[in-house]
């Protein structure tokens, strides 16, 4: 047996000790298991958490209205339509992203446990989170990155998360392309004996119900209502999940979008693809496969559960959320980061289909800087052979060109059929059992789905996979 | 010659070609998983050496010594002149609304 399967098949007994959770009592049925019971590992009211973050730099960011480009949005939509755009400052977290409320109950949790340090294999914003958090609680920390292909050639963005980490005093271990990273986290969790701050345990989720938590309140608080809809940019599925959670704690009932930047034709795990593609995160990559099997994750039960929350997903090209950035800055006076603004192009195409006293929320911001910011990124698309040109964003191709539409008419948010989703979820789960399913299992994929244990049936019967 | 107690870069690979997992695409195992860290020099040594480190955090490693004093090379990349024309459609879209 060679290392790399060894190691992978001590990845249970790695997980118990590095999270201090038993996943296996939560388990019943043949695929099941209690979602709400493992939530409860974080014995603390949204309040509780509240505090927590706020010692700690993290939370009660602002709810900022976008007057002009909602004015732009209004002047391409029907008489009457055009909701108000706000955006959630997430930006204005230490560290600079909502990762911050990710990682802090984490790295909390950790401190109390008595760990000496903390591990996360992650190439986006939450390993700043993570570094961050640890810098406060005076913990170690290691961030692994997935960073460079094989000619040594970095992402510009994932190199300024790199930068940053190390910063905030992090040990940095960057790796070439391959889902093996893994791997390299499990043999230093085994060696150091630190505390997994992984994307997808509960603490993490319950960390960001305080967003949506924050973000019902204030709504209500400044407008007297809360938002007809909400768009969380979407790739593992946490943010979205923690978003929703905290929402129904704020008593908000709203219809929660999901949006990812179309990366489809692109191989996440391809050494030749990696340095074609110009968003690392918040893309269909990630956030279609996770969706559709979110066990898929590096816990043996993820936290972060989106088909059971989200009403609607949709895309966006990469040439729409670039534009949308510049136009943040230049029509807001907000320069922020590229991939935070996924949900922003999103909901700008989406406002346009709402009528004009209803509000639609962007979830998040995130921090700019070298590396992390539109021109460098399309400076590093440019010199990796790919165009770079106005026109018509859905003629974009994602791995050849990247289209700014010409005209912010052509900013056009895509539905993926949230029916196939649900389908695709559930011959995941069929295809995953060891053993046949029965009623329990039945209903709880009807959880899973937010769907009912009929469709479940139907759907299982239609794809003719009852073992 | 880099002296020891430099602050390096290290290169070593974590898994070769035959090692990699069965799951990946036929480009990527075609290639080794190479890991990349960086910490203090812990004897003199010449780049392409194999080296010991031990990181900030005091954790040891090794691998081939591949540059002293490394930094993040991050910039704002070269001009990208669409971004301008982006910029003043938009101001001008803006100015063409408030006429109306």
């Amino acid at each position: 047996m060679n290392d790399y399967i060894e190691v992978i098949s001590r990845k249970n007994q790695i997980m118990k000790q590095s999270v201090s959770i038993d996943y296996s009592k939560f388990e019943y049925g043949a695929i099941s298991f209690d979602y709400e019971a493992l939530m409860k590992q974080v014995p603390y009211t949204v309040q509780q958490v509240s505090e927590i973050q706020r010692s700690h730099a993290v939370g009660n960011t602002p709810l900022i209205e976008l007057r002009n480009l909602t004015k732009l949005a209004r002047s391409l939509a029907p008489k009457g339509m055009g909701a108000r755009i706000v955006v959630k400052d997430e930006a204005s977290n230490a560290s600079g992203s909502f990762k911050a409320r990710r990682a802090s109950l984490s790295v909390y949790q950790a401190k109390k446990l008595g760990y000496k340090g903390v591990i996360s294999s992650t190439s986006g914003n939450y390993g700043a989170a993570v570094a961050s958090q640890a810098a406060m609680a005076g913990l170690k920390c290691i961030i692994i990155q997935e960073c460079f292909d094989s000619r040594g050639v970095g992402q510009p963005e994932i190199m300024e998360k790199a930068r940053l980490c190390q910063a905030l005093g992090a040990d940095v271990i960057q790796l070439s392309v391959g889902p093996e990273l893994f791997y390299t986290s499990l043999k230093l969790l085994e060696q150091t004996g630190y505390f997994n701050a992984s994307l997808y345990t509960p603490y993490s989720i319950v960390g960001i119900e305080t967003l949506g938590y924050e973000l019902g309140s204030q709504c209500k608080e400044i407008y007297g209502k809360h938002p007809s809809a909400v768009v969380c940019t979407n790739a593992g599925g946490g943010n979205l999940t923690g978003t929703a959670r905290g929402l129904i704690k704020a008593g908000c009932k709203t219809q929660l979008i999901a949006a990812s930047v179309n990366l489809s034709g692109l191989h996440m795990a391809s050494d030749n693809h990696f340095n074609r593609k110009s968003f690392t995160t918040g893309h269909t990559g990630f956030g279609v496969p996770f969706t559709t099997n979110p066990d898929r994750s590096d816990v043996p039960r993820s936290a972060a559960r989106p088909l059971r929350y989200m009403d609607r997903y949709v895309t966006v090209k990469q040439g729409e959320v670039f534009y949308i950035t510049q136009a943040l800055a230049t029509l807001e006076g907000l320069e922020k980061g590229p991939a935070g603004n996924t949900a922003l192009a999103a909901a700008f195409s989406i406002s346009q289909t709402m009528k004009s006293d209803e509000i639609i929320v962007v979830q998040e911001t995130e921090y700019t800087g070298a590396g992390k910011h539109l021109q460098p990124q399309l400076a590093f698309a440019i010199d990796n052979g790919i165009q770079v040109k106005l026109g018509n964003p859905i003629d974009e191709k994602a791995g050849e060109s990247i289209i700014l539409p010409s005209h912010p008419r052509l900013i056009k948010a895509q539905d993926l059929d949230i029916n196939n989703l649900r389908k695709s979820l559930i011959k995941n789960a069929v295809n995953n059992a060891k053993i046949p399913l029965t009623q329990v299992d039945y209903e709880f994929l009807a959880i899973e789905t937010n769907s009912s244990v009929d469709y479940v049936k139907s759907c299982i019967e239609q794809l003719q996979l009852n073992k | 010659m880099v002296k020891k107690g430099t602050w390096v870069s290290v290169r070593r690979t974590v898994l070769s070609p035959e090692g990699r997992a069965a799951t990946v695409p036929d480009d990527t195992k075609q290639v080794a998983l190479v890991l990349l860290t960086s910490g203090y020099l812990q004897a003199d040594a010449n780049i392409g050496d194999n080296v010991q480190i031990i990181t900030h955090i005091g954790r040891a490693d090794e691998g081939e010594l591949v540059e002293a004093n490394p930094i993040f090379n991050v910039n704002y990349g070269h001009s990208v002149p669409i971004l301008n024309q982006v910029r003043d459609d938009l101001l001008k879209l803006m100015e063409d609304i408030d006429n109306e």
